[in-house]
């Protein structure tokens, strides 16, 4: 049987304020992750507490400033570095900011483009 | 009075088998601070799923690690089933249980290995892999791959195991306990080894909840948190503590380590006794659409895999969050205040893998 994993729909004003009601309930941060749809970042952040998940979902268009939870939960601050260095998500306050050399791509924000179906001949077989 | 110098660690280094870059800024033989960087073996499989459709990804997701590589096939297939709301038949259910503690014993055993090695301890590194190998013959004549088995599927697995293999297996497993209980023995007890891994890398169970540990480097600081409590596959159906240390640390992780290979063992049995009869796989016909982070237990922590399905036979985002990546920040602050000379253990006592934690 799947999890229930109930998700929550954040404004980014009410981000840290959600993020800091679940630190003080003892919910444990599993992780944050980024989708890029259209031209807007999908956030999930992604809480637990006793093998219960719960997901909190900002959506903010391309180039908006996020607050960094690192104030909150300590080690976001990889997950932070990791949306930046792959989507080029801005997060701002960040405790430990390695701006944009925590994972030296090759490629500058190799996740934020467009995807390779739309390029590449071989998915129109 | 002293001063500060930065000496760089990794991300060539005889203690790490793949490539992590520490800066580590040192006052005396101390280390003040410890600042990570990756990026040395990131090879974009995630975007790959766009190149490939949901069923042949299985391949990819896979590949990620060449130590845990099946249940990173299986917890991405129990997101894509999720998605799709497809009912696995209970004996690809307890199959997937089975080969996953086989992996969690190869693993175990491979990285009691690399900490022998790492501490110096040679003989003890090759019995741990002399050991691993009859696990990892297992694997391979029941799924037909030593690293990665390709025997995991959306809807099921690819083969199956008959009742006397199954029975061969448990009795080859009682069989290999003795000799796992004598190598475990040096690990728990000898001198050299306690006296290289006890108070080294200290971790207090606050800390590393509050900093995201996962796996052995949680319950090693005394937090009884273990994914396969959730009950995914067949864990469920299976009795099964999570084993934990209260020392926080780098010998209480291996002592995990080393404990939880019995748990595996008993698993395993446990599950051969409960496997029911019946189909391994159903066909999965369709596209996914909706959402879902999957997690399971890898032997270095939780890992979660998430998919979002978009209504075609691609998936519009497949994000994989590993145990080691979590593992950095706790890594980060263990290294703080410790002697230069334990670095390599405290690093070596959180499991890295860095393939992984890159995708």
């Amino acid at each position: 049987m799947p999890e229930d994993q109930p998700m929550t729909e954040c404004t980014i004003e009410g981000l840290l304020p959600a993020v800091k009601a679940y630190h003080e309930k003892g919910y444990r941060l599993v992780q944050i992750s980024c989708t890029k749809v259209d031209e807007n970042f999908e956030l999930s952040y992604c809480f637990d507490i006793d093998y219960h998940m719960v997901v909190l979902r900002l959506v903010v268009p391309a180039g908006t400033k996020v607050p960094s939870i690192s104030g909150i939960y300590w080690g976001a601050f990889i997950y932070e570095n990791e949306n930046h260095d792959f989507f080029g998500v801005e997060f701002t306050g960040i405790n430990i900011d390695f701006k944009g050399t925590l994972l030296r791509t090759a490629k500058k924000y190799p996740f934020s483009n467009i995807s390779f179906r739309e390029v590449e001949s071989c998915q129109k077989k | 009075m002293s001063k500060e110098v930065v000496i760089p660690f990794g991300p060539q280094h005889p203690v790490l088998p793949e490539p992590i870059h520490l800066d580590l800024v040192i006052e005396d033989e101390k280390v003040k601070q410890a600042i990570p960087s990756i990026g040395y073996v990131h090879r974009g499989l995630e975007t790959l799923v766009e190149k490939r459709e949901y069923p042949e990804y299985v391949y990819l997701a896979e590949r990620i690690c060449g130590i845990c590589s099946f249940i990173h096939g299986a917890t991405y297939c129990q997101g894509v089933e999720a998605v799709m709301n497809v009912e696995v038949p209970e004996r690809a259910l307890f199959l997937r249980t089975i080969w996953s503690e086989y992996s969690r014993l190869h693993s175990h055993l491979l990285w009691l290995g690399l900490a022998a090695d790492g501490f110096g301890f040679e003989n003890l590194f090759m019995d741990a892999w002399r050991l691993r190998e009859s696990i990892l013959d297992e694997l391979e004549a029941t799924t037909g791959g030593r690293v990665i088995q390709g025997s995991c599927k959306v809807g099921g697995v690819r083969r199956d195991i008959d009742s006397e293999t199954l029975d061969e297996m448990v009795s080859r497993l009682e069989g290999l306990r003795g000799e796992l209980s004598d190598l475990a023995d040096v690990f728990l007890n000898d001198s050299s080894v306690k006296g290289r891994m006890k108070n080294v890398g200290i971790l207090p169970a606050k800390e590393a909840y509050d900093y995201g540990a996962v796996g052995p480097t949680l319950r090693g600081s005394g937090v009884s948190s273990d994914a396969r409590m959730i009950g995914y596959a067949a864990y469920g159906k299976i009795h099964f503590t999570p084993v934990t240390e209260d020392g926080c640390d780098c010998y209480s992780r291996c002592a995990v380590r080393a404990k939880e290979m019995f748990a595996s063992i008993d698993i395993i049995k446990e599950a051969v006794q409960k496997i029911p009869d019946g189909p391994i796989e159903v066909k999965v016909t369709g596209k996914p659409e909706g959402e879902y982070f999957s997690r399971a237990e890898q032997p270095r922590g939780e890992v979660i895999h998430y998919v979002k399905g978009n209504g075609t036979r691609h998936l519009a985002r497949h994000r994989v969050r590993t145990p080691t990546l979590t593992n950095i920040p706790p890594l980060v602050k263990m290294l703080e205040g410790c002697e230069l000379a334990d670095v390599p253990v405290i690093v070596l006592s959180i499991d890295p893998c860095i393939g992984c934690a890159e995708r």
